[in-house]
């Protein structure tokens, strides 16, 4: 046999051991997206999935009626909000656990740990969780929302649309099981944001802040300056992570409303397009709607926000 | 007192409030979910606002109830116990046998196209699940693979390999190459040097990556809800405890101790590899 100079070695040889993973994700995951993009453009029911080919009756049918159908334009308000309000809470709430959490002190170990519980839980039992503690009959938030703050009536956080509070005369509309559903996601996943906040905190050199001291800088002026700035580059991503994970989030929504309530997010009407009306195409032609905003928020980054290639170590 | 003084004070104060508020928010649903679980469901109506139950009022029926079999009149999830545990372990077997040759590929040769590589993995790892999930169900359907635990495993070994690469690559890079080449020039094939070198030297990462995946494939929701919703036989934990919920009339209390028993396994395997984890998730964080 014939060997081949040792630069071609290593490329047959990196070839080989990277081709099974290019093959599931090319079978599982690059395939099925494009097929979307036909699905989605062809009148396709479950029934018929099976004697429906790649080559069948294209049309625009399924973007009329899903664009034009009931609640459309109010489930992608609906899901934006949902998303800005989850990546911002969640942000924020990691950035200050991360803050707290910076220096060492007794017990610092275990609270870490603790922190991540809500990330690495599964969602069906921390979904449930919420649901009875937030339930109005039996639900303990309620009970010592009476006790502590005299709530003459118990909150429906999860089934109720809007409630209207009267504030210095001025009646304000809430949504109160939007912003639940979004406080439930800023409480999930804000060890995820903690967990690397903190790690890019501590390699921070503590000499920069030393400096700063000496010269005479408070601690907010510190974080403003010196570790701020140091943390730009992580937040900005995993403001885009989380946005793009949020965007689509399926089960955190569908576990806690059902979609209900002013909760139609998206992504839970595409699973109502596929499992309440077996209508493949537009299920897909949803999808697909969704996955275009999702591309322009990622141009977006990546012009604008995006580490550039000389900054990267 | 200046506004330096002023602050650190302040902050010193605020520190331990936040912490504190932070400790409340992240452990009281569990300890919640506890002490529901083992609370009789007439002592929770009586009295919803109470945070602990007298030790002589515990009852343990719940967890019969839950975990018994269902011609035993329980919910049976003893045997979807089982299948989580399946798909689970199917799952990290995979997505190792996949992502490790995969991982010392794009850490360690340069082939053709490997620079590419990286941007397939961010896009696969950033692509929505609910976007899959429209043509993997028909897909499945069509290969009647739709409720099977094989289809869902497959489903999760391709949701989960970008992770696991990009943690391993992260943890090859930090092992030098010259150990490799030393045991090269002893005699050793690419294939062995990476059997009986890499891969020992590199068990933490691979321990805490397969915990990793265990994890996501033992919580995930919505392909098992779509494709196994048929068959109870096979449904996973999470699957069987949404449907208990709602399904006919199940006391909180059971359901509580369902999401005990589904969340128990997850929690310790978390707090046995804590370290590892998030020191695997976070590696090369600090670059960005």
């Amino acid at each position: 046999m014939k060997k081949g100079s040792l630069r071609q070695q290593e490329n047959r040889a990196g070839l080989a051991m990277i081709s099974p993973t290019l093959l599931v994700v090319l079978a599982v995951v690059v395939l099925p997206m494009l097929w979307t993009l036909v699905l989605a453009f062809q009148r396709i029911r479950l029934i018929n999935v099976r004697d429906t080919g790649l080559f069948e009756r294209y049309t625009l049918q399924n973007f009329v009626s899903v664009f034009g159908s009931p609640g459309f334009w109010s489930s992608v308000a609906t899901t934006l909000v949902y998303a800005i309000g989850g990546t911002v809470l969640s942000l924020a709430l990691g950035l200050v656990a991360a803050l707290a959490l910076r220096k060492p002190f007794r017990g610092r170990g275990f609270l870490r740990g603790a922190m991540l519980l809500p990330y690495v839980a599964p969602v069906v039992a921390v979904a449930f969780v919420w649901e009875v503690m937030l339930s109005p009959q039996y639900g303990i938030v309620n009970e010592w929302g009476a006790r502590l703050f005299g709530w003459d009536r118990p909150i429906a956080f999860l089934t109720q649309r809007e409630a209207t509070i009267s504030l210095l005369g001025m009646d304000i509309p809430v949504p109160v099981a939007l912003l639940t559903v979004i406080v439930f996601e800023g409480w999930r996943y804000f060890p995820f944001a903690f967990l690397f906040l903190l790690a890019r905190l501590q390699a921070i050199p503590g000499e920069l802040e030393e400096a700063a001291r000496v010269d005479g800088a408070t601690p907010t002026q510190r974080f403003r300056h010196i570790l701020l700035p140091q943390l730009a580059g992580v937040i900005a991503l995993l403001a885009m992570l989380r946005f793009v994970m949020n965007f689509t989030k399926f089960d955190d929504v569908y576990l806690l409303t059902g979609g209900g309530a002013g909760t139609d997010v998206a992504s839970v009407r595409v699973y109502d397009f596929i499992t309440a009306r077996f209508d493949v195409g537009a299920a897909s032609a949803q999808a697909l709607a969704l996955a275009a905003v999702l591309l322009v928020f990622l141009a977006v980054y990546l012009k604008f926000f995006a580490p550039k290639p000389e900054d990267k170590a | 007192m200046n506004r330096d003084t002023f602050e650190t004070r302040l902050f010193r104060v605020l520190r331990w409030v936040v912490l504190a508020g932070l400790a409340l928010a992240t452990l009281f649903p569990f300890y919640y979910m506890i002490v529901l679980s083992i609370r009789p469901i007439e002592d929770l109506l009586r009295d919803p606002g109470a945070l602990w139950v007298s030790v002589s009022q515990w009852t343990t029926s719940t967890y019969e109830e839950v975990l018994s079999p269902e011609d035993a009149g329980g919910q049976g999830m003893l045997g979807l116990l089982v299948n989580s545990a399946l798909v689970s372990l199917g799952t990290v077997v995979l997505t190792l046998l996949v992502s490790i040759p995969g991982s010392y590929a794009v850490s360690r040769l340069r082939f053709f196209g490997h620079r590419q590589v990286h941007f397939l993995f961010l896009a696969v790892y950033l692509f929505p699940a609910i976007l899959l999930a429209v043509p993997l169900f028909v897909l499945f359907t069509k290969l009647g693979l739709r409720d099977s635990l094989v289809g869902l495993t497959i489903v999760y070994v391709a949701q989960t390999i970008p992770v696991s690469i990009y943690m391993l690559r992260n943890y090859l890079s930090t092992i030098p190459e010259s150990i490799e080449e030393a045991a090269a020039i002893d005699g050793c094939s690419r294939g062995q040097v990476l059997w009986r070198v890499t891969v020992p030297l590199a068990a933490p990462a691979i321990m805490a990556n397969a915990l990793y995946v265990f994890m996501i494939a033992w919580n995930e929701f919505l392909f098992a809800l779509l494709f196994l919703v048929a068959d109870r036989e096979k449904w996973t934990v999470s699957l069987g405890l949404a449907q208990l919920a709602g399904g006919i009339e199940v006391p909180k209390t059971v359901l509580m101790a369902g999401s005990v028993v589904l969340t128990i396994p997850i929690v310790l395997l978390f707090y046995a590899a804590e370290r590892m984890l998030t020191e695997g998730l976070t590696s090369g964080a600090d670059k960005g």
